[in-house]
């Protein structure tokens, strides 16, 4: 016993890195008469506690069905995962015990006001009625909503229910809050004042999990980043490392009236520029990736004006996470 | 004189904001969510918004089974078109039943059936529609079945009420001389028969509010509603079927017809009615039976 405990202090075990949110080859198919439909095909996550992660891609990428499983309301037909340290599919109360959510469609209680909605969540989660009121302007205060805290929740403008939405996730201190595209279809006074919110929860040590399919959303609020897309992980990790592993690259496209025939780049010896790592053709369009872009765009467009092509216009994307995803998709980001 | 917002001010604007939003992590009370807590709001929750509904539901409870017995209770025996069943058919009396009494437990069951159709179907339809604001409760911290039967209890209180404000209503509306003879012999059963019928149509409005698609709700009330009242023993007792042998034995099927003959045996057992043993095992089987499948359906229907 003794020595156990002497050897214990001498090589203290590694601090258990608290984990957040931990998802094992996690998987859901959707059966239908037409057809299995794989929204999610095997995503591994660790996010550790107090990290502001993103899921970034597409409409259609998986990103809600993953959150949906995290969340317990979609059960996963493969893998596994755990949030808060528990099995959301074994132990899904103490899951919801544990978690806020905020959902991308607007699921206030209808039938009640603005602070009913706030006071009943938290009852809910079992504060007593007297505690619950005083929770609920606690939020109506933090957010704003002063004014609006006897209106059903129904008659509220669309930032005003994102705000409500975002309150009612917090009334029992979660240890994960998930935000499912908090910010789609607001007006960007709206969007930035809620990036403000959040800003200000992370930097409490909230641990935020959120989904969105704008890149610069991702870069103003995320420690760390996953590019999914087709129900699978491409890339992982904070924006540093998502730009060094893929490529500090700037991408330049340019558009011209003609189809571009291929091998163009090759026999204009644009791959043969320092700095260059892939030219591609699509279309109308000749795009080059490149460390070092200086004078590219003029070599470009000398390059097609020499093989007859007439320029339309011409994009120049500097490294950041639509550069990521074009480089490891080959598509342009669809929003 | 005009107040002129100085530069500090304007600086310092935002700065309450982002100290009150640091202050819901900081300073936010510590819930011990229990599985009775949870299921006490959720309750309360209930209740709140029925007390906001309060005079919707009541006209709603109200109108039809008014007009029901003004018309058959009052104005038809008034010109002279009174429904009666025969002596001998109906009872051991010798005195023919009016159709008051016929009426007094048929449109209670009647009442109980639309309550549990209107407390937990369409609610459910709308919480299961588009926005799915079902999402909201369950996230809630109880297994999903919890709030399922959550659900089907707070409906089975409300369709319990809709029916104690429909019996002053057929007792006390009718002509002179056509009052209907009702006799509790015990308050017990009563009360039994009633909460058990409340609690089967709530059951049953759970199963159909998971079942049902939205866009299909006016066929809902054609091909179960309106059959299900026409044909559940609301206008005549079940004994006077017997001259329509087949139909007599196809009405068996509904539920309907073990809660008007279940209220009819305990508040009018001068008309002939079904033995009660006969009524509770309908209605305790039939909750068990449409609870289990509500249950398991409305879970299939919150998780994907």
């Amino acid at each position: 016993m003794t020595t156990a405990t002497a050897q214990d202090r001498e090589t203290p075990p590694p601090p258990a890195r608290p984990t957040a949110i931990r998802t094992q080859d996690l998987r859901k198919t959707y059966k239908s008469s037409r057809g299995d439909v794989e929204a999610v095909r095997g995503i591994d996550l660790d996010i550790p506690n107090g990290e502001f992660f993103g899921l970034l891609g597409p409409n259609g990428a998986g990103k809600s069905t993953t959150i949906g499983m995290l969340t317990t309301l979609v059960r996963p037909t493969g893998g596994r995962a755990w949030v808060a340290g528990h099995d959301v599919t074994r132990e899904p109360v103490e899951v919801k015990r544990r978690i806020g959510v905020v959902t991308q469609n607007n699921t206030l209680d209808l039938q009640l006001t603005v602070a009913e909605n706030l006071q009943f969540r938290s009852r809910f989660f079992g504060l007593p009625a007297r505690i619950a009121a005083k929770r609920a302007d606690q939020l109506i205060d933090a957010f704003g909503l002063g004014d609006r805290r006897n209106a059903m929740a129904d008659q509220l403008s669309g930032g005003q229910a994102r705000r409500l939405l975002i309150a009612r996730a917090l009334v029992h201190k979660p240890d994960v809050l998930f935000l499912d595209e908090p910010t789609a279809g607001l007006d960007p006074q709206t969007r930035v004042n809620l990036w403000d919110i959040l800003t200000v929860l992370h930097e409490q040590g909230q641990t935020i999990l959120l989904t969105t399919h704008y890149m610069e959303e991702a870069e103003a609020l995320c420690d760390r980043v996953a590019v999914v897309d087709h129900g699978k992980v491409l890339a992982a990790g904070t924006l540093g490392e998502l730009k060094d592993d893929v490529g500090a690259v700037t991408v330049v496209t340019v558009r011209f009236e003609q189809p571009v025939p291929g091998g163009l780049a090759e026999r204009a010896g644009l791959l043969a520029r320092p700095g260059v790592t892939k030219a591609e053709t699509d279309g109308d369009q000749l795009r080059v990736f490149s460390a070092d872009p200086e004078g590219l765009l003029g070599d470009m467009i000398t390059a097609g004006t020499a093989a007859g092509l007439h320029v339309r216009d011409a994009t120049q994307l500097k490294p950041s996470l639509e550069t990521v995803f074009l480089t490891l998709t080959g598509r342009e980001y669809r929003e | 004189m005009t107040a002129m917002i100085q530069p500090a001010e304007i600086g310092t604007a935002d700065a309450p904001a982002a100290a009150s939003i640091a202050a819901l992590i900081t300073d936010a009370p510590v819930p011990h969510p229990t599985l009775l807590k949870t299921f006490a709001a959720m309750m309360a929750r209930e209740f709140r918004v029925l007390g906001r509904n309060a005079p919707s539901t009541f006209i709603r409870a109200v109108v039809q089974p008014l007009l029901f017995v003004f018309v058959f209770a009052y104005v038809f025996p008034k010109i002279g078109s009174g429904f009666t069943l025969g002596a001998g058919r109906t009872g051991a009396g010798s005195a023919s039943t009016n159709f008051a009494t016929i009426l007094v437990p048929g449109l209670m069951a009647s009442q109980l059936l639309m309550q549990g159709i209107f407390g937990v179907t369409m609610p459910l339809v709308s919480e299961f529609s588009w926005q799915r604001t079902i999402e909201d409760r369950a996230l809630a911290p109880v297994p999903i079945r919890v709030l399922a039967v959550q659900k089907i209890i707070a409906g089975a209180v409300q369709s319990f009420i809709g029916a104690c404000i429909v019996l002053p209503i057929v007792l006390l509306v009718h002509a002179a001389g056509q009052a209907p003879h009702v006799h509790v012999t015990n308050w017990f059963l009563f009360a039994l028969i009633l909460v058990a019928a409340a609690t089967v149509t709530s059951a049953l409005g759970m199963l159909l509010g998971t079942l049902m698609d939205p866009r299909k709700m006016q066929v809902m009330f054609a091909v179960i509603l309106l059959p299900a009242t026409m044909l559940g023993c609301v206008y005549y007792p079940w004994s006077a079927l017997h001259s329509i042998r087949w139909l007599q034995i196809l009405v068996l099927i509904n539920p309907m017809v073990y809660m008007s003959e279940g209220l009819r045996a305990v508040l009018t057992p001068s008309v002939g009615h079904m033995p009660l043993w006969a009524v509770l095992l309908a209605l305790v089987g039939g909750t068990l039976v449409f609870g289990y499948l509500g249950v398991r359906s409305f879970r299939n229907r919150v998780i994907n």
